[in-house]
């Protein structure tokens, strides 16, 4: 139950002389919501983008059901079952909702060109079954009745909801949200909040997260990780966090 | 119907036909810009080889006593589609795929040496010479009063606008309905995270190249057939008229390619008419510089949108 899905040691990532991420350990356990704070320019972000195979780290292990992932193109650590979205959407804003849920599933339709062409029964029969998973996936969102609406109408809040539910339907077993509350009304955050749950308790997966909403990071996360400046700073229990004086001298500054 | 309209009528049929394979080799340099944003300016030079795979395959058939016509026309343009999506295949992947991610201009330079390459290749391989092959498809239709126009439409340019028209119509399912389809289209959009959503893209390119052959070949055969002739220059022409089709039409739009092409054989069907021939070239280009500097995007193309 609790074992250890993503282990993170010494992640350091150059950019010529620049450090931007010096040496960061994460253990993201199963079934965990994990956080990762920092302030602007702590090299959270680049810490995802190592994770996701965007950059390869300079140095250090990524381990990923104690395999190693470091190095593996984005395309490989997604079929691992590790995916990502952006701090801004990315969405593909010409299609349609449903057909952004399609092409998320498009390597678990594994059939050749030719029987796309012929519409093969096996073919019909994968392409009912992604149509479901997906119609599914709409409706944990809530967004089953835009299905044929094209992505880029939707509202803000909306759209961010479909890259979640983009995510889930690649079947990952960790989903790392950039910042995913960035620019929702606290409205939307509390629904993003219980999906972030729902997601752990009804789904069973593991979220990483980077969030400046400190109320959203504080609520829901089993453990933190503080970085600043690209160096790990603390991590613990939100609780841990929040009496932390060297988090609260990041964040605020010496007197 | 008046002489001049009749005149008219037959200069559009004639801008058609033209037009139409115009744009299904346009559709080749709009749809891996849509993707790669990369002009392949070898792409002209497949649409030569395919025209070079027809003569030989039609003279071949024809050498071993086959008579019916519609299966010899019918292998002549399997197997161009086949070679020709061979050598985009591998262009792409010998010339462009180990430079992806580098500066914009390497890929295109790579590109006219893949282009100067091809050209040459065939040169040695099949002489610099034009090589001429008899009409296969003649006769047609003539309607209108002889003693004042006769506007005449052949069985050739039919022929070509079927063909067109089947090979666009399946292209449009194939884009809008089939899964690989969707792919190009997500790809088109954002590669980058169609790679993180675990889609090989290498795959889609390396498709996008095959496809955009294949209807080049189409060209090269129907092109080849029409006029009878092929050198190992033609693609370089057919290939910056097409291009020219696609910026007209909206680079990175199909139905932009389609219409860019018709609209340049047309203009050109149009200036010949009234103009010595040799000035189409320079109507069109000249179009082109209109349409770019009124609007940059093309007539179907989206304009970019600055990102924040």
């Amino acid at each position: 139950m609790s074992q250890l899905l993503l282990d993170v040691n010494g992640l350091t990532m150059r950019f010529g002389g620049l450090v931007a991420v010096n040496g960061v350990n994460l253990k993201v356990k199963n079934r965990q919501i994990v956080s990762v704070i920092g302030p602007n320019g702590a090299g959270k972000t680049t810490v995802f983008n190592c994770l996701s195979g965007f950059y390869i780290p300079t140095e250090g292990s990524v381990m990923l059901k104690n395999e190693q992932i470091a190095g593996l193109k984005d395309y490989q650590i997604s079929r691992k079952g590790l995916v990502r979205t952006f701090q801004h959407v990315r969405l593909f804003q010409k299609m349609t909702v449903i057909e952004n849920m399609l092409v998320a599933q498009h390597r678990h339709l594994n059939t050749n060109l030719f029987s796309g062409l012929l519409k093969t029964p096996n073919y019909r029969r994968l392409e009912k079954d992604a149509m479901e998973h997906a119609a599914h996936w709409l409706k944990e969102v809530g967004l089953l009745e835009y299905a044929n609406r094209e992505a880029g109408n939707l509202a803000y809040g909306q759209q961010r909801r479909l890259e979640i539910a983009r995510c889930m339907v690649t079947q990952p077993e960790l989903l790392m949200l950039d910042e995913p509350a960035a620019g929702l009304n606290p409205n939307e955050t509390k629904e993003l909040d219980e999906l972030i749950i729902k997601l752990r308790d009804e789904h069973e997966i593991s979220i990483l997260l980077i969030e400046h909403d400190m109320s959203l990071v504080m609520g829901i996360s089993d453990h933190i990780y503080v970085i600043a400046q690209g160096t790990p700073l603390a991590n613990g229990t939100a609780e841990q966090i929040k009496g932390n004086p060297d988090v609260i001298k990041a964040y605020l500054g010496e007197e | 119907m008046s002489e001049f309209s009749l005149y008219l009528l037959q200069q559009l049929i004639n801008g058609l036909t033209i037009g139409s394979t115009y744009a299904l080799i346009a559709i080749g340099y709009t749809m891996v810009y849509g993707i790669i944003g990369m002009i392949n300016f070898a792409h002209g030079e497949i649409y030569m080889i395919g025209s070079y795979v027809t003569f030989i395959v039609i003279a071949g058939l024809l050498g071993m006593g086959m008579v019916s016509l519609p299966i010899i026309l019918i292998i002549a343009l399997v197997v161009a589609m086949f070679i020709a999506s061979t050598y985009g295949w591998t262009i792409e992947r010998v010339a462009y795929r180990p430079l992806r991610g580098s500066n914009r201009l390497i890929p295109l330079i790579s590109a006219i040496g893949m282009s100067i390459f091809l050209q040459n290749f065939v040169v040695l391989s099949q002489g610099s010479r034009d090589v001429a092959l008899p009409p296969q498809i003649t006769g047609g239709w003539n309607f209108g009063d002889p003693s004042v126009f006769e506007v005449s439409l052949s069985y050739m340019q039919v022929l070509i606008f079927i063909i067109t028209f089947i090979s666009m119509t399946l292209l449009t399912l194939f884009i809008s309905r089939s899964r690989m389809g969707r792919a190009c289209r997500a790809c088109s959009e954002d590669l980058g995270m169609t790679n993180l959503l675990g889609i090989d893209t290498n795959k889609i390119i390396a498709l996008t190249f095959i496809v955009g052959a294949a209807l080049a070949a189409i060209a090269g055969l129907l092109l080849g057939l029409y006029y009878g002739v092929v050198n190992p220059f033609v693609g370089f022409i057919a290939g910056l008229k097409a291009f020219t089709a696609a910026v007209l039409g909206g680079i990175g739009s199909i139905p932009g390619a389609v219409l860019g092409g018709l609209i340049l054989g047309v203009t050109e069907a149009m200036t010949s008419a009234f103009f010595p021939s040799e000035y189409k070239d320079v109507v069109s280009f000249g179009l082109l510089v209109l349409i770019l500097l009124f609007r940059p995007s093309g007539l179907l193309g989206k304009p970019e949108v600055e990102k924040v």
